[in-house]
């Protein structure tokens, strides 16, 4: 597989007629510029330019100390900002191995399925916008702001939480936090089959995304393609399976799998995502135990000298922290290895030798994050 | 003729996809249910944020124009991105000993990413949140504020 990417390089050519999509082009999702190289409508191949915001985390994470981290990871993946909080918490709590309060493990278990639940509905919203359906976005949004006021009930804030700590959480949850909970499963169970009598069994949909931006398990694999856009093309990398953290070793649920690859398997692997969502959040939320909300820390954590690794599933793959330590109170060396980053290279793959208007849904269909490529 | 047949069955089978969804937005356009925006700018005498809200770092004082800060520097030194400075005077106190008391507590809200970290840290839980959330200002000096009010003091039981 190797030896076909490294055939597969890209050289341009003097007569190639290039337009850039991007950097500020609507369906791109953010300031990602594609150069796509066109014959006709039929697309030759596409560079991608990242780093127009390019913030520099990772540097960042070397001059500030643990618990300040945890407000960068917000801005990586803003859509996964919880999942994003807990992949550094946790790889903090392993390297000074502290145990945290079950509460903690089941709080987080639930807020990262209810994080995961309002980015695919956010996905979903702006897939079918992409396609043309603009409907679908304001359908998404309406069930959306529920998490969203369960999130500004709790940490006061809706999209970029910060409600994680090292060993434990910043302050515990409102008390009306499992009833609103709920109230949104039993909302939202009604209105997801809504979803699919919209967009997924339209036949504009279905032509559109059916057979299209076919991606091997393969190619998956070679390039590390994770999260559902991986689990549509049977590529098995569910996370909460294979390496469970926090609360996933307690519930029961099944990992999605499709085999088709294309765009349309990539949708559905989300679609009953978010039933499996909704599946794990009920087995937890009445089972919350008592207790405190953090472990006891000290006020300035020093890690002991070494490495530490850990990685999370946030809802678009492999989240994956990698710190180096040196025993002082910041981190030596910190990298974050990005879901969206693996994603986006090989949209050359599924979209060359296609036409102009299925680029738009083969990117909707990997849900790209733009921060989270260029931290 | 099986041909036929098919292409037929799949102009029906479209024809009824496209139904079930204008059904959908039909139903909720003559009988909406619930109303799901607001109108913002009329409502703002009723909007009530959540109590949690994170708008912008205030210091409560109570009826006396006290507050709880002591001036120990424990936020500046929490923030992550050097939104509070914290201008400090040396006074005589009663026994003879100078002490520290607060001068400014300066919030500089343009720089705030809301991260929490220096009203938990606070050891004399003199901060909170506010619930303002309408920032916008003609000039960016604005944007930075004097936290203590003028003429406050030291709560003297938040002294530890
Ligand atoms: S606000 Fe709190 S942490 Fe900051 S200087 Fe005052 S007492 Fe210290
Ligand atoms: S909320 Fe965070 S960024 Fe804002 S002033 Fe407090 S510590 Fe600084």
């Amino acid at each position: 597989m190797s030896e076909e990417i490294i055939k597969n390089i890209i050289v341009r050519e003097n007569e190639d007629y290039i337009i850039n999509m991007g950097p500020q082009h609507p369906s791109t999702h953010g300031v990602l510029r594609l150069e796509v190289c066109l014959q006709g409508e039929t697309v030759k191949y596409i560079i991608p330019h990242i780093g127009y915001i390019h913030r520099g985390i990772e540097k960042m994470c070397e001059a500030i100390t643990y618990q300040q981290i945890i407000h960068l990871t917000d801005r990586m993946d803003y859509l996964s900002a919880h999942m994003n909080n807990e992949a550094v918490c946790l790889c903090v709590e392993n390297a000074l191995q502290v145990e945290v309060p079950e509460r903690v493990k089941y709080i987080r278990t639930i807020l990262d399925e209810l994080n995961r639940l309002a980015s695919h509905q956010l996905w979903w919203s702006a897939f079918g916008m992409d396609l043309g359906a603009l409907t679908t976005f304001f359908y998404g949004l309406r069930d959306r702001e529920m998490i969203l006021d369960i999130f500004e009930e709790s940490f006061g804030s809706r999209l970029l939480h910060s409600f994680n700590a090292p060993g434990g959480l910043m302050h515990d949850v409102h008390p009306n936090f499992q009833k609103g909970i709920k109230d949104f499963i039993t909302y939202f169970r009604k209105k997801l089959p809504e979803y699919d009598q919209l967009l997924t069994g339209n036949v504009i949909f279905q032509q559109r995304a059916k057979g299209i931006g076919i991606m091997s398990r393969e190619k998956a694999i070679a390039y590390g393609v994770t999260g559902p856009s991986g689990r549509g093309s049977g590529f098995s990398c569910d996370l909460r399976k294979y390496a469970p953290y926090s609360a996933y070793d307690k519930v029961q649920f099944n990992e999605i799998l499709y085999t088709e690859g294309d765009t349309l398997a990539r949708y559905k692997v989300r679609m009953d995502e978010m039933w499996e969502s909704m599946n794990i959040i009920e087995q937890l939320v009445d089972n919350i135990p008592e207790g405190d909300y953090t472990a006891k820390m000290k006020p300035i954590i020093k890690l002991p000298a070494g490495e530490y690794f850990q990685r999370v599933e946030t809802a678009r793959g492999e989240l994956a922290v990698y710190i180096v330590s040196d025993g002082n109170k910041t981190p030596y060396r910190m990298k974050f290895r990005s879901p969206n980053f693996s994603n986006l290279f090989v949209m050359n793959e599924l979209a060359a030798g296609g036409k102009i208007a299925d680029l738009i849904a083969i990117s909707g269909s990997l849900d790209l994050v733009i921060p989270d490529i260029d931290r | 003729m099986n041909m036929i047949f098919n292409y037929i069955r799949e102009i029906f089978r479209a024809i009824s996809s496209l139904w079930a969804g204008m059904r959908i937005t039909g139903k909720y356009f003559v009988s909406p249910g619930q109303i799901v925006t607001q109108k913002y700018p009329e409502n703002r005498a009723t909007l009530k944020m959540q109590e949690r809200f994170k708008g912008e770092i205030i210091m409560p004082h109570d009826e006396n124009n006290q507050h709880r800060c002591t001036g120990c520097g424990i936020c500046e030194m929490n923030c992550p991105n050097g939104s509070i400075e914290i201008l400090t005077n040396r006074v005589p106190n009663a026994d003879g000993k100078t002490e520290r008391i607060i001068d400014k507590h300066i919030y500089h809200l343009s720089m705030c990413t809301f991260c929490g970290l220096c009203v938990k840290t606070c050891p004399s839980d003199a901060l909170a949140f506010g619930q303002e959330f309408e920032h916008a200002v003609f000039d960016r000096k604005k944007l930075t504020k004097v936290l203590n009010q003028p003429g406050s003091s030291l709560k003297k039981e938040a002294k530890q």
